[in-house]
């Protein structure tokens, strides 16, 4: 059982630092307080839309700014997307990126919008990351007769 | 055992992860849901609930609450809630517009096309929770406005009925008269010929 309690703690910890770093912010605890019994992987399957989502939208970014004459509202349609489901998540610095990304896109700035999908590809590829250690280590506590920690 | 009152919600969002959010929202709050990705497809679910409603099927399809997202490509959450508020079938469903953009003037415009409420996404189960005694109150007033509806017809009733007593009570009369007459001539008749 000591195993289960040291990896619980790992977990408690490094969620916090998620917190602290400003990838994750009140909105994901919303998620996790929405899941129970009924659905117990309520978080990993809005998790999972929301990376499947992303990933096609940051494609079709990259398509529409690859354009000769680009099409600013394609795109502004496409950030706006991406901020709403970031946000819905509680993936504060990716929801950050795409605010500035907004603001580009009003002023057609072709330049600062590359510089945002960069910004944006690089924040998404973090939070991705981090979440799926952290699904890792839950995975970890079911698997040693734990329970999640709240 | 008492019966919990069951709301059955419509909710739109063209995107996935609210659609997902907003759908575990309600159902956590005890609604039945359904969830579509669009303006249209939400007139067309409508539509769908009014011919059943015309064909006389039971309730279970009858929407009592729309939730919709404001931006959506094609038809706003904005264009859906007049188009509702103009159909003289879907204009008492109570609407609640969503939006990520806090926009004071947005927020008043839906509101005065008659949005019930305005929420701010990310939706929380606290704005979701608010529906449910909402709804509840709509119902009770709505079954106390039965028996005097009731009473109303009745009486729109009793005065045509009472009209149409009144002009055969006279006509009755009528006759009541001829017959006396004839009555009393008869018996005057018949006491001649039986003395």
């Amino acid at each position: 059982m000591d195993g289960v309690v040291q990896l619980q703690r790992q977990l408690l910890d490094y969620t916090a630092l998620l917190f602290q770093e400003g990838f994750l912010n009140d909105q994901f605890t919303q998620l996790q307080q929405l899941q129970d019994e009924t659905n117990p992987d309520f978080v990993v399957e809005v998790v999972s839309l929301f990376f499947e989502d992303s990933e096609r939208l940051l494609n079709e970014l990259a398509n529409t700014l690859d354009q000769q004459s680009i099409d600013f509202r394609k795109v502004d349609s496409h950030v706006h997307q991406l901020k709403g489901s970031s946000s819905s998540i509680g993936a504060q610095r990716v929801q950050n990126v795409c605010i500035a990304f907004r603001n580009f896109c009003d002023a057609q700035n072709t330049e600062g919008c590359l510089k945002c999908l960069q910004q944006v590809k690089n924040e998404y590829s973090l939070v991705k990351n981090k979440l799926e250690t952290l699904f890792k280590l839950e995975q970890q506590i079911l698997a040693a007769g734990g329970s999640i920690p709240m | 055992m008492a019966i919990e009152a069951q709301f059955h919600v419509l909710a739109v969002d063209d995107n996935l992860i609210d659609r997902k959010l907003i759908e575990k929202l309600l159902k956590t709050s005890s609604f039945q849901v359904t969830a579509v990705d669009s303006g249209s497809k939400a007139l067309e679910f409508l539509g769908l609930q009014e011919e059943e409603q015309r064909n006389h099927h039971p309730q279970e399809m009858e929407v009592n609450l729309i939730i919709t997202d404001y931006s959506m490509p094609g038809m706003t959450g904005y264009d859906l809630l007049r188009k509702i508020k103009e159909s003289s079938s879907l204009k008492d469903i109570p609407v609640v517009i969503m939006s990520s953009e806090n926009i004071p003037s947005r927020i008043n415009r839906c509101l005065e096309e008659g949005a019930e409420d305005f929420f701010l996404k990310p939706v929380q189960l606290s704005d979701v929770s608010k529906l449910r005694p909402h709804l509840l109150r709509r119902k009770a007033e709505e079954e106390e406005e039965k028996p005097q509806r009731n009473i109303r017809k009745r009486k729109a009733i009793e005065e045509s009925l009472t009209h149409m007593l009144m002009e055969d009570l006279n006509k009755f009369i009528s006759i009541e008269d001829i017959f006396g007459e004839l009555n009393y001539e008869f018996s005057h008749k018949r006491w001649k010929f039986g003395s």
